[in-house]
């Protein structure tokens, strides 16, 4: 055999141990230098890259931009307080989640997920699960089993504290024992039991929409303006961190004069046009006049024979809902008030009909509404089908930046803005794709040869929240409103939001109803 | 092992593994330096005969963790492997099949659509597979046993054994 060691490049010493010469040892050692210099080159590459992101920053005056202070509230004190939950359909499972109460069977598909250890590192808001009220009983015994046997978010099953069902809601609200309750409803009781509930000395949080009408609108209103109860609507999507962020780069200007603001809605599936009777396998759902207390779900509605498409679907009708209005629109303006605090518009103008979903509904499934705020020199907008899933985002236009406001927030300078001039010309900020992101949690696309530091680098910025660990908004919302019970204070979503939400959406129903321009008289309070 | 190579043969071996080196520990760190970076973008992206591994790994958040650790480590550490000359054949077929691995998620056949954005336009073979062709190619010419430090664990062993022949012949 012909081996490779050159004739001088080793020997053995007396004590028998190897010797290297020089050139054995350059050989040896040829790729450190190229390490030296990776090394070099990563770190000037990193350099590069947060020295450009820090320039925009300051270039737009966020330095303190990137801490989020949701996670800075103290940990939760105090005596456990009583809530009973009013209707408990899908929605109040999640509502139940966000207060740290889940059934076996979650626990376990979470187990099965890897999701349970997430939800159980929500924190313990110190509540109890009290009372139960819902006029399907196969509801109120799901309710009853969260309550009575379910996973807390403290690690402990089931509770020793009896859990009571209430046949009706006025005798929950009759219970002294109970603290308060949380309105999970369809949308044509909220108002009512709102105000009863406070007239009963029990703190509120109602699910959206507050109320179908003008009367109960005012009456809620005038209820819990006069009490000391602590009201929150339930509107978790400000409680996204996202929110603050986007809220400090409004406060510092950065979009310029923001003169339209376009929100909407794209859905594309039966259930999405609330089409809900049927069950995954497309079989009629349960419930009959022998489970369901068909009057009291009717409520003050007008009284019509029993129906579960009507049960299921309610969203669909007028005298139960505002559709679109009041199920999703109601989350665009809430975004949108809690960011600008627009209130009121002066006008309101809506537009669509029954295009797609050729059912029996009254809603509209394509639907547009024009709000003007003269006084705030601003136009909002609404539109939405059931009929599309196209994603259009929610953008807020000022003259010198746009925002889209979703899961992530988007700020892309505007080619002609006159506050940027100087720095688009320089070059330190683009206008071809975003100045500036914000992306909460993880899940970026990656692979070797695809995508690498430049697609990071691309997206300006980006950044981690709260630990990058992923919160639940509801849990959020729920969580703000049991501080402010226990402490004062008033939550993000109070009364005064609801009303100008309320009539807002009322405005926009009634003009498409009505097939006429409304305003809004704010000397006699009322829309014209 | 008995591998006979010319200056050039030699030199341009060694180039294509300082380079697949290179490639590998700077993705290797910038996904350790990103925070937010996991392999959940992309293994939902995951078609053909990889997909039912890819549903594995991202129905549990504990598994895709542990994917992203050893993935981001993997490439670093083969990167480092390349790079140095250190067990540079274990590096090469590793890496070869971590990158058969991203190749059998995302191949580029007629069909197949990806919302991820390709950086070139590939029909069957792409950058990754040729990749790893070429960590195949260094497995059978290796080269750190000539230039890298695998130069100094070759001939320690081959001194020992030519220690043991003198002994044998004493």
């Amino acid at each position: 055999m012909k081996n490779n060691i050159p004739k001088s490049g080793t020997e053995i010493n007396r004590s028998g141990k190897l010797k290297l010469d020089r050139r054995t040892l350059i050989k040896a050692l040829a790729g450190v230098p190229l390490l030296g210099i990776f090394a070099w080159e990563a770190t000037r590459n990193r350099s590069y890259a947060r020295e450009k992101q820090n320039r925009v920053i300051r270039e737009l005056g966020l330095e303190h931009l990137q801490t989020p202070k949701t996670w800075s509230a103290p940990e939760v004190k105090g005596d456990r307080i009583r809530i009973g939950f009013i209707g408990f359909g899908t929605r109040a499972v999640q509502l139940a989640r966000g207060m740290g109460f889940i059934s076996l069977s979650e626990k376990e598909s979470r187990q099965t997920k890897g999701t349970l250890e997430s939800w159980m590192s929500q924190e313990d808001l110190q509540v109890e699960i009290a009372g139960v009220c819902d006029v399907f009983d196969l509801h109120a015994q799901m309710g009853m089993d969260i309550a009575q046997n379910g996973l807390r978010v403290n690690g402990k099953t089931g509770t020793n504290d009896p859990v009571r069902r209430y046949r009706t809601y006025r005798e929950m609200l009759d219970d002294p024992s109970i603290d308060a309750v949380i309105v999970a409803t369809p949308d044509h009781h909220h108002a009512r039991i709102t105000a009863d509930a406070v007239r009963a000395g029990k703190h509120v949080y109602c699910e959206k929409s507050i109320a179908l009408n003008e009367d109960e609108l005012n009456e809620v209103y005038r209820v819990v303006k006069n009490s000391d109860r602590v009201f929150q609507l339930g509107h978790q999507i400000t409680q996204n961190v996202i929110f603050q962020q986007a809220r400090e780069i409004i406060r510092k200007n950065i979009l310029g004069k923001i003169s339209l603001i376009e929100t909407t809605s794209n859905r594309n599936s039966a259930s999405g046009a609330w089409i809900r009777h049927l069950d995954v396998d497309g079989n009629p759902k349960p419930g009959d006049l022998h489970t369901i207390d068909w009057d009291q779900w009717l409520g003050n509605s007008p009284k019509v024979p029993f129906s579960i498409d009507r049960f299921y679907n309610w969203t669909q009708f007028f005298d139960y809902d505002t559709g679109m209005l009041g199920q999703l629109f109601t989350h665009e303006y809430d975004a949108i008030n809690q960011l600008l605090r627009i209130g009121i518009p002066k006008s309101a103008v809506s537009s669509g009909g029954i295009y797609h979903w050729k059912d029996n509904r009254d809603i509209p499934d394509v639907l547009h509404c024009v709000f003007e705020y003269p006084d705030r020199e601003l136009t909002l907008i609404y539109s939405a089908t059931l009929a599309s899933s196209r994603p259009r985002g929610r953008v807020i236009m000022g003259n010198d930046a746009s925002m889209n406001l979703g899961e992530s927030l988007e700020v892309t300078a505007d080619w002609d803005s006159p506050q940027f001039k100087q720095q688009i010309e320089a070059g330190i900020i683009g206008t071809s794709g975003p100045m500036l992101t914000v992306k909460p949690g993880s899940g970026e696309i990656d692979a070797v040869t695809s995508a690498t530091e430049k697609y990071y680098a691309s997206r300006g910025l980006t950044d981690t929240f709260i630990n990058g660990r992923p919160v639940d908004v509801t849990h959020l919302h729920i969580r703000e409103w049991i501080d402010c019970i226990r402490n004062g204070g008033t939550p993000s979503d109070d009364i005064e939001k609801a009303y100008e939400e309320g009539i807002t959406v009322l405005m926009a129903h009634q003009s498409y109803v009505e097939k006429r321009r409304v305003e809004w008289d704010p000397v006699r309070r009322k829309i014209v | 092992m008995n591998y006979y190579y010319s200056t050039p043969q030699l030199w341009s071996l060694v180039l294509l593994r300082l380079f697949i080196g290179w490639h590998f520990l700077f993705e290797g760190l910038s996904k350790f330096m990103n925070p937010q970076w996991s392999s959940l973008g992309f293994l939902r992206e995951s078609q053909w005969i990889m997909s039912g591994f890819a549903n594995w790994v991202t129905s549990d958040s504990g598994i895709l963790s542990v994917v992203d650790i050893v993935n981001t480590w993997g490439l670093m550490a083969i990167g480092a492997g390349l790079l140095l000359g250190l067990f540079s054949r274990t590096a090469s077929m590793s890496g070869m099949i971590l990158l058969l691995m991203y190749y059998l998620n995302s191949p580029p056949l007629t069909g197949m659509e990806y919302s991820l954005p390709s950086d070139g336009n590939y029909l069957i073979i792409n950058k990754t597979l040729i990749e790893a062709l070429s960590l195949f190619v260094l497995f059978l010419f290796p080269t750190s046993h000539l230039i890298g430090l695998d130069l100094l664990l070759h001939r320690k062993k081959q001194t020992q054994n030519k220690q043991e022949v003198t002994k044998h012949e004493e």
